[in-house]
């Protein structure tokens, strides 16, 4: 192991991007659930501040975090990249016809190294799907540029109220390794 | 399916006569309409777009206000559209939340077609199923009533269908500028140094 390859593995980036938002004081935390998220769902899970709202489709969570703001809480979406493709109408027609802020943190697939061909069109789309729908669009592929990039895009979203994804690249979570039994 | 004399517009009066503080969520098309039949109020929010997401929003507002009631009034075929959301609702359980379809069988803003519920799908059942509690089904006045006074002193969540006849209404149309209805309903709920935000 080199030098640089230590301090790598020494930054527990789901551990910094839990940290970022509960400084950001997010309050309800909409998830579809994917391994990349898997200790950040925990971490908030364990945070009696933030309520866990597990939903059925991602598309309900761009309703949810409106409704959150109405309300006067910040939310944020934690999704995989598939489910992008889930959430297009209500990001235009909710989020943005709005003006809600959005906070995405999207675990991406079918990028570095994908096993699943099944995954490859929409892991492809989505950084211009997201343009397209008018989202400012972030990206992290090494550990040490998780956290200012999420603290940026939260920045983004709840205090100039923009619409923000933030891709966390499949280099950074690991590819996911099926194996038959 | 089910035979129902009662008139949407009487139906959204009787729910919003006594409504108090309570917080409004509409969803797109007919339900717009009928909670602006009654009177604008910057504590209703009317969701003219993303068909499917009325009930959802609702669960936000609800779960950020937990001592304020939240009524989500929308369509039958908006409530399809994002009928998954019962089973989410259904996990949060909010005390304060109420979601009311109002059911006409019909997509009313597209050429009145039949909805899933003309032929026999039972969204109270959809609700049940998901696991909230109170799931009813209402097509008459006395059940109107019933309705009404569950949603003064709500303990919910709470789901209701109303079966209401074909007729429309005359369209009132509340704001339809989004931006506007946000922080003028964020305003009234929150004060004022939530237009800063």
């Amino acid at each position: 192991m080199t030098k640089s390859d230590e301090d790598t593995a020494a930054i527990d980036w789901p551990a910094d991007i839990y940290g970022v938002l509960s400084d950001m004081a997010v309050r309800q935390v909409c998830y579809v659930p994917d391994a990349g998220h898997k200790r950040l769902l925990e971490m908030c899970r364990a945070d009696n501040a933030m309520t866990m709202v597990s939903l059925t489709t991602e598309e309900e969570g761009m309703a949810v975090l409106g409704g959150a703001w109405l309300g006067g809480q910040r939310g944020v979406m934690l999704m995989q990249s598939s489910g992008v493709g889930n959430c297009i109408n209500a990001i235009a027609s909710i989020t943005r016809a709005a003006s809600f802020p959005l906070l995405m943190l999207v675990t991406m697939r079918g990028e570095w190294g994908e096993f699943n061909p099944w995954q490859i069109p929409m892991g492809r789309a989505t950084p211009p799907v997201l343009e397209t729908m008018g989202c400012t669009v972030m990206r992290a592929d090494r550990p040490a540029d998780v956290k200012e990039t999420v603290l940026a895009g939260a920045r983004l979203a709840f205090d100039a109220g923009a619409p923000v994804a933030v891709l966390l690249g499949q280099r950074l979570i690991g590819t996911k390794a099926f194996k038959e039994e | 399916m089910t035979e129902s004399a009662l008139d949407r517009r009487v139906v959204i009066r009787k729910l919003l006569a006594d409504r108090g503080e309570m917080l409004v969520v509409s969803g797109l098309g007919g339900t717009t309409w009928d909670v602006a039949s009654v009177g604008d109020d910057p504590l209703n929010f009317y969701v003219w777009g993303g068909m499917g997401g009325a009930a959802s929003m609702g669960l936000g507002l609800a779960l950020a206000q937990p001592d304020r009631r939240v009524l989500v009034v929308t369509g039958d075929g908006e409530m399809l559209m994002g009928i998954g959301s019962l089973a989410t609702i259904a996990l949060k359980a909010p005390a304060n939340l109420a979601v009311v379809v109002i059911d006409n069988e019909r997509y009313g803003e597209t050429g009145m077609q039949e909805t899933h519920t003309a032929h026999g799908v039972d969204l109270a059942g959809f609700a049940t199923a998901a696991g909230i509690p109170t799931a009813l089904t209402v097509s008459d006045s006395a059940g109107l009533d019933d309705l009404a006074a569950k949603l003064g002193d709500l303990k919910g969540p709470l789901f209701a269908t109303v079966k209401v006849t074909n007729n429309q209404g005359p369209m009132i149309l509340p704001p339809r500028d989004a931006a506007y209805v946000k922080n003028r309903f964020r305003v009234a709920l929150l004060g004022e140094q939530a237009a800063m935000r």
